[in-house]
């Protein structure tokens, strides 16, 4: 080092995508100190859509432009192909939970006001809005897109960060149901802090085996340092606890029901597709590049995290009366899925097409996760939306378009054939088979048949029960109804056309990830 | 002399002869998708169809008997059916245009009578989807040149059959009766797709070109079992012991599908089948071909023992169509020297069997839909077209002198004398019953005191049903003699279906042809004294054991109740107990283990967030441990 200090190289080109979400997002917070009250929304929504819609156009030149080899930014951050691909995928499907989100009347009015006090009733009375949503939903997306593609520990760690507080603030801000949002807020919070500690000890730990916090460095220095292989193990199984979490593996899922409940549905729509989506990239990379020389000592354990997320998500889920903590278990057990690939992709030989399968799974997945929660928004009480079950009873008969497509997308999470879910389960099973895990993958068909009798229940509720003389309305203000057929069409096409997406996966997980 | 060998021809009208088919198949198509919009014009838009297949199959039965006789057995091919396996063909042979004139023309005379019929019926035009349908199939049934085709003509009578006996399925013996159909014909339809399973693996063919040009030598068992399995068939299809019993139901279908349906034409399906398979599974003195006259003879007896005894004029009427098609089964089993008669009387059969029934349509009609005969009586000056239409068809029947039947049954009669003496006098008999049982019909319908409900007002039918009844009944008078006399009908059908070396003379005078003539008068004799002359209670006499027996179509019912409903029965009760405690119990039980486990582990999630860290805790804990132990090992 010499005492001089060398300025970072950064290349600005490869992290555009990402610069330009960030970039409106800071814009957002100047929009919210400097903009009349009025005139921020009008400003907000555009620029927001915009940003995301510019960033996906920069990613895909990126795509075209070349994959590179190496890792960017001194190392901090590797954008190869899994990383693009994963970039597209959350930016498209952040793109469809800001059109949910734009729609009227999720977000709380003044979220410092005690609930059912007299100045909240003033603050709605006068239609304030807290437009703030806009440039936290930026920072979420932003920090969602780093977190796949840092190639360090460190900036992982600010990635994960930069992702999630945000997050904890969107989850406390619903409109109806304060308390419940409130408290799914700072459980969120109190839980993710924690899980961020994990995370961080683990970073340490690693630190102290590898002597860096480079992905590649520690993947590179496995077996080459002697007799600290404690230091080793624990370091990585809290790194593990850090991404199992976000993932909402069993046994770190408790969060995810309470928290999906309780949050504005838009923002769970966002959490459900674009968190898991980047917590999935995270852990794929963290366990390839940085653990893949620890295969043999991490595959049982993935394999047992494995069986417990997709036996409790499905189990739990029966019992269920609620719609969205329903689809929060739904959200579990196909997390429980994702992991079938991550023991798949451990295996050598065929690492690039079970990482091509997981890809798919995440795309068909993310689209139809979103859907259903845009479904849930429209179906609505004098309260708010109606979540409890015995309100969607006989839904298809007041609505049979909206129960169709909603019964579709249940269909989908099952992996009836004709959906992407079908495709998604078949690519990620077929690669684990070929991987040698087939009791994992029995686990999964057996877990799958029982997720099928509550997705298969509420079908039944919509259509074959009369509905409630008081039943809820359906309002489907323009943004959803938007939000709804796109996430059918992808549905549709991936279930009846899959090939070009999973060539596209294919391709993006044939560079693999750099080192 | 065998049958002629099969050529290909697609030249002039029978190049399009698929339109026989297509046309009915159209009006169906456009009279049930079009729904309400086409009721207006429905039932002409079928009757057209009809009639313009009539005439295709005219036009085509010109350009075959252009032809040299040897040279009268076309193919014409349509598509690859099922790659591999056959292909799609119709065969044009004299067998199968005899039958396409008999389907469109009584067909076409049907549809215009059922104009009036269904006049008031407010669903009138899926009446008529339904016909077209019927015709449709029934053509597809008699016109494949390969078994599948015939199997998939032979399901679409069935079905078209279903649908028409519980048209008015409001009521529940329609309703009923159209089940009870079905379920017997599948019993013989499994027979018929069994067989036809064999044929293809006997024979690696299901074409009757391919099965005939056949190199393979199937032993005597395979063949024997396939011409079984085809008589199973049949039995269903035509209404014959053992499967007899679904008819009689059947007669709760509107009179003109009795009249189409279940008298002229696709009952007579099963005598198709037979003779159309004849040379190759029915050869004479074979054991499946013994089987047919014994399956033809007892039904022709058992049918006309029920004839006697029903009140009910469309039963009577059934039971004499069983009786009737007996006799062409009988025929059908003696071999090439009974072909001719089998068919020359399934089509005069087709005629006057036809005219009846729309009579007694005609009679129902008048008598607000009453059936039993014990509340007709002095009908004929009321409704003379109907009673003089009516009297030809029954004096058809009953083989007077002269007209249609005389001449096809007495030919049966004849024929079947020569091949088995017993079997002919048995057939004399079922004569003798036939002028017994038509002539009690014709007497307690038409003559003796009135016996009408007080609120009937019989009045003759319109032209648009008279006008149908004239013409058959004109064809049961001369079709006859026309078929027969001179042999011509053998002759024509010889390079179908093959005749004997010798040619039958015609012997009026024979002793066989007396003895029916004398036992037909003692039965009409006997009619006229019970039936006639005497006054017919307005409430059936109990009657004797025999009656009875008649009555209860000789235990049919019973039996199969007794044989196969009730144990039937019991299985499913059986299997449904089974389904219930034992596999039901297990999944519900696994069910209900998964249901509980979830509930249970549901406690867990308790809602307070420092339960959820303490289990993060505790899972990190263990992954850590467990981490530490597999990486140690």
């Amino acid at each position: 080092m010499n005492g001089t200090i060398q300025a970072p190289t950064i290349e600005y080109g490869l992290l555009a995508p990402m610069l330009v979400v960030f970039g409106a997002a800071i814009i957002g917070v100047l929009v919210e100190a400097f903009a009349p009250r009025y005139l921020r929304s009008s400003i907000h929504k555009p620029l927001t859509l915009l940003s995301l819609a510019g960033a996906f156009v920069l990613t895909i030149w990126q795509a075209r432009s070349g994959i590179p080899t190496k890792p960017a930014a001194m190392g901090a951050v590797a954008v190869d192909g899994p990383a693009l691909f994963i970039w597209g995928t959350i930016l498209v499907l952040a793109f469809v939970s800001v059109l949910l989100i734009n729609d009227e009347g999720h977000f709380v009015a003044s979220a410092s006001a005690v609930p059912g006090s007299a100045e909240e009733e003033r603050a709605l009375s006068e239609g304030a809005t807290h437009t703030e949503v806009y440039p936290l939903a930026l920072f979420a997306v932003g920090g969602m897109l780093l977190f796949p593609a840092a190639n360090d520990l460190l900036a992982m760690f600010v990635a994960l960060e930069v992702m999630s507080l945000p997050l904890y603030l969107l989850c406390g801000l619903a409109r109806r149901r304060r308390l419940l949002s409130q408290e799914a807020a700072v459980k969120y919070f109190l839980l993710g802090a924690f899980s961020s500690a994990f995370f961080l000890y683990g970073t340490a730990l690693l630190y102290g085996y590898a002597g860096s916090v480079d992905l590649a460095k520690i993947g590179a220095s496995l077996g080459a340092v002697g007799g600290q292989d404690t230091l080793l193990y624990i370091g990585a199984a809290m790194l593990g606890v850090g991404l199992l979490f976000k993932i909402g593996a069993a046994p770190f899922q408790a969060w995810k029901p309470d928290v999906y409940q309780g949050s504005p549905t838009p923002i769970t729509a966002l959490m459900a597709s674009g968190t898991l989506v980047a917590a999935f990239g995270a852990l794929l990379r963290v366990f390839w590049v940085a653990l893949g020389g620890l295969e043999w000592s991490w595959t049982p354990i993935m394999w047992g995290v494995a069986i417990l997320t997709m036996v409790t998500g499905a189990i739990l889920a029966i019992t269920q009366t609620d719609i969205k903590r329903m689809l929060a278990y739904s959200s579990i057990a196909h997390g429980g899925f994702l992991l079938i690939g991550v023991v798949a992709i451990g295996n050598q030989q065929q690492n690039a097409s079970a990482l091509s399968a997981l890809l798919f799974y995440l795309v068909a997945y993310g689209f139809t996760t979103v859907g259903a929660f845009a479904i849930v928004t429209t179906v609505r009480d004098a309260g708010g939306e109606a979540w409890h079950l015995s309100r969607w009873a006989g839904l298809g008969k007041r609505r049979p378009l909206v129960a169709t497509v909603f019964a579709f997308f249940l269909l989908a999470f099952a992996g009836i054939p004709l959906t992407s879910g079908f495709f998604g389960k078949y690519a990620v099973f077929q690669a684990a088979v070929d991987a040698g895990a087939t009791p994992l993958v029995v686990v999964g068909v057996v877990s799958s048949a029982v997720a099928a009798f509550f997705y298969v229940r509420v079908i039944v509720l919509m259509f074959f029960s009369d509905p409630a003389a008081d039943g809820p309305s359906v309002v489907i203000p323009g943004g959803t109804w938007a939000v709804g057929a796109l996430a059918t069409l992808a549905t549709v096409v991936l279930g009846v056309f899959p090939q070009p997406v999973l060539d596209l996966a294919h391709t993006a997980a044939q560079s693999l990830f750099v080192r | 002399m065998e049958p002629a060998k099969i050529i290909e021809h697609s030249g002039g009208v029978i190049g399009v002869s698929w339109l026989l088919i297509a046309l009915p198949l159209l009006g169906a198509a456009v009279l049930l998708l079009g729904g309400r919009r086409t009721d207006r014009f429905g039932h002409l838009l079928g009757v057209a169809t009809a009639v313009a297949s009539f005439v295709v199959g005219v036009l085509v039965f010109v350009q075959l008997l252009g032809f040299d006789p040897a040279e009268r057995r076309l193919a014409v091919p349509l598509y690859d059916f099922i790659p591999g396996l056959t292909k799609m063909g119709l065969l044009i042979d004299p067998l199968s245009i005899s039958f396409v004139l008999l389907i469109t023309g009584v067909g076409s005379l049907i549809h215009i009578y059922s104009i009036g019929y269904m006049a008031h019926d407010p669903n009138r035009r899926r009446f008529f989807a339904y016909l077209n349908l019927f015709v449709a199939a029934m053509l597809l049934l008699v016109l494949a040149d390969n078994y599948v085709g015939l199997y998939v003509g032979w399901e679409g009578v069935g079905l078209a059959s279903y649908l028409l006996i519980g048209f008015w399925q409001h009521k529940p013996a329609a309703a009923t009766a159209a089940k009870k159909a079905f379920i017997v014909n599948r019993v013989g339809d499994f027979g018929l797709a069994i067989g036809i399973f064999t044929i293809f693996t006997a024979f690696n063919s299901v074409s009757f070109a391919g099965v005939m040009a056949s190199e393979a030598h199937p032993s005597q068992g395979t063949l024997t079992a396939i011409g079984l399995l085809l008589l199973l068939g049949a039995c269903g299809k035509s209404a014959q012991l053992p499967l007899q019993s679904w008819l009689l139901d059947a007669m709760e279908g509107p009179t003109p599908v009795s009249a189409l349906i279940h008298a002229a034409t696709m009952v007579t399906a099963g005598v198709y089948l037979v003779t159309r398979s004849g040379a190759m599974f029915f050869p004479e003195g074979s054991t499946a071909a013994i089987a047919v006259t014994i399956v033809g003879v007892a039904t022709l007896l058992a049918g006309a023992i029920i004839g006697t005894a029903k009140d009910d004029i469309k039963k009577a009427l059934a039971g004499s169509t069983m009786s009737q098609i007996g006799y062409m089964m009988l025929a059908a089993g003696i071999g090439p020297a009974g072909y001719a008669f089998a068919i020359a009387h399934l089509i005069t059969h087709g005629f006057f069997k036809a005219d009846m029934f729309l009579g007694a349509g005609s009679v129902m009609h008048a008598m607000n839909d009453e059936v039993n005969m014990r509340k007709y009586g002095g009908l004929r000056k009321v409704m003379p077209i109907t009673f003089a239409t009516f009297l030809v068809g029954y004096l058809a029947i009953i083989g007077f002198p002269l007209l249609s039947g005389y001449f096809t049954k007495d030919g049966i009669i004849e024929s079947v004398m020569e091949h088995s003496a017993t079997l002919g006098w048995l057939a004399v008999l079922g004569a003798g019953i036939t002028g017994f049982y038509m002539s009690r019909l014709v007497f307690m319908t038409f003559f003796g005191q009135k016996r009408w409900e007080a609120d009937a007002h019989p009045h003759e039918s319109p032209a648009v049903m008279t006008w149908p009844l004239i013409i058959l009944s004109v064809g049961s008078i001369f079709l006859g003699a026309f078929l027969i006399l001179g042999n011509r009908f053998m002759t024509f059908l010889a390079p179908a279906v093959g005749r004997p070396e010798e040619l039958p003379s015609f012997h009026p005078f024979s002793v066989a042809g007396l003895a029916t003539l004398a036992l037909v008068a003692a039965g009409a004799a006997f009619a006229w004294v019970k039936y006639g002359k005497a006054e017919v209670p307005v409430v059936a006499p109990r009657g004797s054991f025999l009656t009875t027996f008649a009555r209860r179509d000789l235990y049919g019912d019973a039996l199969n109740e007794a044989l196969f409903m009730r144990p039937g029965q019991w299985l499913t009760r059986l299997a449904v107990f089974f389904d219930n405690r034992g596999i039901d119990g297990l999944v519900n039980g696994l069910a209900a283990g998964i249901g509980g486990t979830s509930g249970r582990l549901r406690r867990v999630q308790t809602g307070f967030v420092r339960s959820y860290a303490l289990s993060i805790f505790v899972g990190a804990a263990i992954l850590v441990g467990a981490w530490f132990v597999v990486g140690n090992l």
